[in-house]
């Protein structure tokens, strides 16, 4: 596409793509919010299954924010 | 069990016949690379050094999985679990979750960037926008002097893995290292033939072994441990101060509390933008073959996160195991656990799988780290300096010596070094490549910096860091069995004891890394406001701002005028 990659995103998407991309990074370094045993899931305390669910979460909203992106710019997810 | 592993020369044929198969296997894989999509001619560090910058995303992401997780992840990580928990350990989790959301912002500017200009290092880019030699060879000896410590920390992983087949309890100093030569003179010679091709068909065979390991391992866990009883015996053992009757003991970090909670976080934080500073991470990075390669990477790497923190749980699994950790010379070694743990648990064929997993794991990191090295080297020490008018088959065959040199080097380290705190060593190495954030990351986005101001800041992080960790002195205990008791004894105290310290003025423990860099922030910001003040001459830019958005050919280039500034008020995506 010729429009070029050079342009700058518009506002909106700007602002959610810093939005999904600040979100995990908060959440696992605000470390007082996780840092318990409770409650415990399938014998794992608090604090590890929930950085164990922000592996997932993290990779979710790292993907919509290169989809966003990508959907912003009118390019092609292909190689 | 423990017994045979103390009896001198037990060796585990079975295992040792599967590790044999695998690096025979790899071994065959890192020479045929060199034919993998044959380009016309080796001879450039292009081709040699960045395979050709041709790797699509499947590739990229096995090149960087194998590359950033290494056999510091198979060992090391579940080391620290088992000997002092969550805080030294399980911080390696938020580390490479948080990492992919910052390096999604700034990675493609520089893949961009690279490529637009045919930068093969991060010191060339440092070259190239701040007109600065000197700034260029501080980044470009950071480097290598980070990733020297690393690539030992990898060779740590293989002896881990000899010493509990049984080949590490020979008397003879030869004899007992001669295996970690031969795995050693076999990875030089591939990556010397085949570059950066090498490690990345090899990373295939590892990942597979890996994933099918971590599979293996956590079904057992949970079918025959419970991971409620690993947690109890993990949090009972974090508890209680080790080693028992120790003069100095210490205790463990289950759950983080109030006191550190920022240790913790500033791990975390500062690992994470540490990572890609590393030159091996840039080297796999500017391998792919399109702008947009790196972000698909960042959404599809953390599966390697997930697995990083199921290993590291491993460790606690060989608390609630009772693995033994003593290695064949009789001395407690917390990096045994893991090994050891296949060892007792596992019929030796998977054992040997699970050897084969973390030796090969430590080949390829090896293999890139030392390419990376020697590009740094060829690049901005032997082009710059040496030989201005090298030609880029000098450029290769320089390269390709200086990988052999490297690798030779961080043998020689390994073999002079502490072993119990390889963890450490690889976290002193992220203090001074934490130093060259600034230069680079700011760098892509803006040129407000002056040169000298960087200089500076670098200058200060790096002594302050070092200094810092030079300070951090812990008891040096050494516990061996005596009449099948644990005993520790201390031989007084020892220096770079850890990679926390006290944040100054207050008596909060923050990660050196990340004060280090504070100050050098605050440093090049005062320096770079004098500059300005007294109008100092910065030197010419040889980027211009269409070059960090460009993308391989085929993808059209930002057209001229275009673009809308890339400093203030500029979203830097």
């Amino acid at each position: 596409m010729s429009d070029g990659s050079s342009k700058r995103l518009p506002t909106g998407v700007a602002l959610t793509v810093g939005v999904l991309l600040a979100v995990p990074i908060f959440a696992l370094l605000i470390v007082p919010i996780y840092a318990k045993d409770g409650p415990r899931l399938w014998g794992f305390p608090f604090f590890y299954w929930y950085q164990f669910l922000w592996v997932f979460l993290a990779s979710g909203f790292t993907y919509a924010a290169y989809a966003l992106i990508l959907r912003a710019r009118g390019e092609r997810g292909d190689s | 069990m423990t017994t045979s592993l103390l009896a001198d020369q037990n060796i585990d044929g079975v295992a040792l016949t599967v590790l044999i198969f695998f690096f025979a296997v790899v071994t065959f894989g890192g020479f045929y690379a060199a034919r993998w999509r044959k380009p016309d001619s080796m001879h450039s560090l292009d081709e040699w050094g960045l395979g050709g910058r041709s790797f699509g995303t499947i590739t990229t992401w096995f090149l960087l999985g194998g590359d950033l997780y290494t056999a510091y992840t198979f060992v090391a990580v579940p080391a620290a679990m088992y000997a002092t928990g969550a805080v030294s350990g399980f911080f390696a989790v938020p580390y490479t979750v948080v990492v992919y959301p910052l390096i999604f912002v700034f990675m493609p500017r520089l893949w961009s960037v690279a490529h637009a200009k045919g930068y093969v290092t991060p010191a060339d880019f440092i070259r190239g926008r701040y007109d600065s030699r000197s700034l260029s060879l501080a980044v470009a000896l950071t480097g290598i002097l980070a990733t020297m410590p690393y690539i030992a920390l990898q060779l740590v992983g293989i002896q881990a893995v000899l010493d509990t087949i049984g080949l590490g309890g020979s008397g003879n100093v030869f004899v007992k290292d001669l295996p970690l030569f031969v795995a050693f003179a076999v990875l030089a010679a591939f990556t010397y033939s085949s570059g950066l091709r090498a490690p990345a068909l090899i990373a295939f065979v590892k990942d597979t072994l890996i994933y099918l390991v971590i599979v293996v391992a956590i079904i057992w866990v949970s079918i025959h441990l419970g991971f409620g009883d690993v947690f109890s015996a993990a949090e009972k053992k974090m508890a209680t101060p080790t080693p028992p009757g120790s003069p100095t003991p210490t205790i463990g970090t289950f759950i983080p509390t109030d006191a550190s909670y920022w240790a913790y976080a500033s791990l975390a934080l500062g690992s994470a933008l540490a990572l890609f500073m590393y030159p091996h991470s840039m080297t796999a990075v500017l391998s792919g073959s399109r702008r947009s390669t790196i972000r698909r990477n960042a959404a599809i790497l953390p599966a390697y996160s997930l697995l990083l923190g199921l290993l590291a749980l491993l460790g606690f699994a060989a608390i609630a195991a009772q693995t033994s950790v003593f290695g064949t010379d009789g001395t407690a070694n917390a990096q045994l656990a893991v090994p050891h743990l296949f060892e007792e648990n596992f019929p030796s064929w998977f054992a040997g799988i699970a050897y084969s997993a973390i030796a090969i794991g430590a080949l390829v990191p090896s293999a890139i780290m030392s390419i990376a090295a020697a590009n740094l080297f060829t690049r901005n020490v032997y082009k710059e300096f040496i030989n201005k008018d090298a030609s880029h088959r000098q450029e290769a065959k320089v390269s390709k010596v200086t990988s052999l040199v490297v690798k030779f080097g961080a043998l020689l380290f390994v073999l002079g070094l502490d072993k119990q705190n390889a963890i450490n060593m690889q976290l002193l190495g992220g203090v001074w490549i934490l130093q060259t954030f600034l230069a680079i990351v700011a760098g892509l986005f803006t040129r407000w910096f002056h040169k000298w101001a960087l200089l500076a800041g670098w200058a200060v992080g790096m002594v302050y860091g070092t200094v810092t960790a030079y300070n951090v002195t812990v008891p040096n205990v050494v516990t061996t069995l005596v009449d099948g008791v644990a005993t520790p004894v201390a031989h007084g105290t020892r220096h770079f004891g850890g990679s926390l310290a006290a944040f100054p003025f207050t008596d909060t423990k923050v990660y050196i890394a990340l004060t280090a860099l504070l100050l050098n922030v605050i440093v090049a910001v005062a320096l770079t406001l004098v500059m300005r003040a007294l109008n100092t001459p910065s030197g010419s830019d040889s980027t211009t701002p269409a070059d960090y958005y460009s993308d391989a050919p085929g993808v059209e280039l930002p057209a001229a005028g275009t673009f809308v500034g890339d400093e203030e008020g500029t979203v830097p995506v």
